[in-house]
């Protein structure tokens, strides 16, 4: 009586599939987590600055974004050439920033809402000038969190 | 008797087999309408909104250290031109003064950065400009950390680790209004 019977043939049993889905819903749930549904279509051209200081914007329920840059090719007709801002999904003034906020600080709850970061994603090449007034309007509407988005600079 | 048959058969095994595709067409759609975003970037507190301007004649001059930026994207500091290059390490120096010197800050706390930048200066200066400014600070925030704790200086610390570090080296930037050159037509 040996301990490893060699000579005896087992059937050749099939590759179960049945641990496919637990992959295919691994990849799932970690495309879910670090992707982010963009809620509009940028109509400005945004290329980040590089910076080196960083810090990353945790709670991304907590974030709302403003952006400034030059309209893309296709709104260059009708806008022109001028760094604009835009908020959700349509250029805007200056003036609207108030509103917009407040939009946004009404769905988060009251005890989070100091935690509210403004995360301003703004062309490197445009000239300070829009963005000094967009800062103006947020520190007139005591927005004072703010985030100027910027990618890690290559060594 | 067959009847009974087949479906013993069927209970025997729930099909996993389409579940893959179900999850498939899931990914599929993630994969399709999402962008990978890097959320980074730098973060400011910005002061609250006040009518009138700050009033800096107060200070002493030794404890101001002014940058200035143009339109052109040249530097300014404390009346001299200098490289980006060279900022961050002229802001450490002034800020711990380690050689005493009667020019530059008495304190640490003492120390106030003030940046001021035109209408027309490019926005990629200006972030390497703060960007510089801030890591001045961090730097001397890992300096002090690693002296006082072995660590390095993050946000992860205890709160009374930080607020010990950041009593003694408190990062005071002020920035001015900009003066209106070379805003865009």
């Amino acid at each position: 009586m040996s301990k490893f019977s060699k000579g005896k043939k087992k059937p050749q049993p099939a590759i179960s599939t049945a641990s496919l889905p637990d992959i295919v819903f691994m990849l799932l749930f970690f495309f879910m987590v670090v992707t982010k549904l963009r809620d509009s279509e940028l109509m400005v051209k945004v290329t980040t600055p590089f910076a080196t200081q960083l810090t990353k914007l945790e709670d991304k329920s907590l974030v709302n974004y403003l952006y400034i840059g030059r309209p893309v090719e296709k709104y260059k007709a009708t806008y022109g050439t001028k760094p604009r801002l835009q908020l959700g999904d349509k250029f805007s003034n200056v003036n609207e920033i108030p509103i917009f906020l407040e939009r946004f600080r009404v769905k988060i709850p009251e005890a989070q809402r100091s935690k509210i970061t403004t995360s301003l994603r703004v062309d490197g090449r445009v000239t300070m000038g829009i963005v000094q007034d967009v800062k103006t309007e947020l520190r007139k509407a005591n927005q004072l969190k703010i985030n100027y988005s910027a990618k890690k600079k290559p060594e | 008797m067959a009847k009974k048959n087949s479906r013993d058969r069927m209970s025997n095994e729930i099909n996993a087999g389409s579940m893959a595709d179900i999850a498939f067409l899931l990914l599929i759609f993630f994969l399709v309408t999402t962008t990978i975003v890097e959320d980074k970037g730098i973060t400011v507190k910005l002061p609250p909104w006040s009518e009138e301007d700050p009033d800096i004649t107060k200070l002493k001059s030794r404890n101001v250290f002014a940058v200035l930026v143009n339109a052109q994207n040249d530097l300014l500091v404390r009346g001299e031109s200098m490289d980006i290059t060279m900022l961050r390490e002229k802001t450490k120096e002034f800020i711990v003064n380690p050689t005493k010197r009667e020019d530059l800050s008495e304190r640490p706390t003492k120390a106030i950065i003030t940046l001021k930048n035109d209408r027309g200066t490019n926005y990629e200066t200006y972030v390497s400009v703060y960007n510089e400014l801030k890591a001045a600070y961090d730097e001397l925030w890992d300096e002090m950390c690693l002296r006082k704790y072995g660590v390095k200086y993050s946000e992860d610390l205890p709160l009374a680790w930080r607020k010990s570090i950041k009593d003694e080296i408190p990062m005071v930037l002020s920035e001015a209004e900009p003066t209106s050159f070379g805003e865009e037509k």
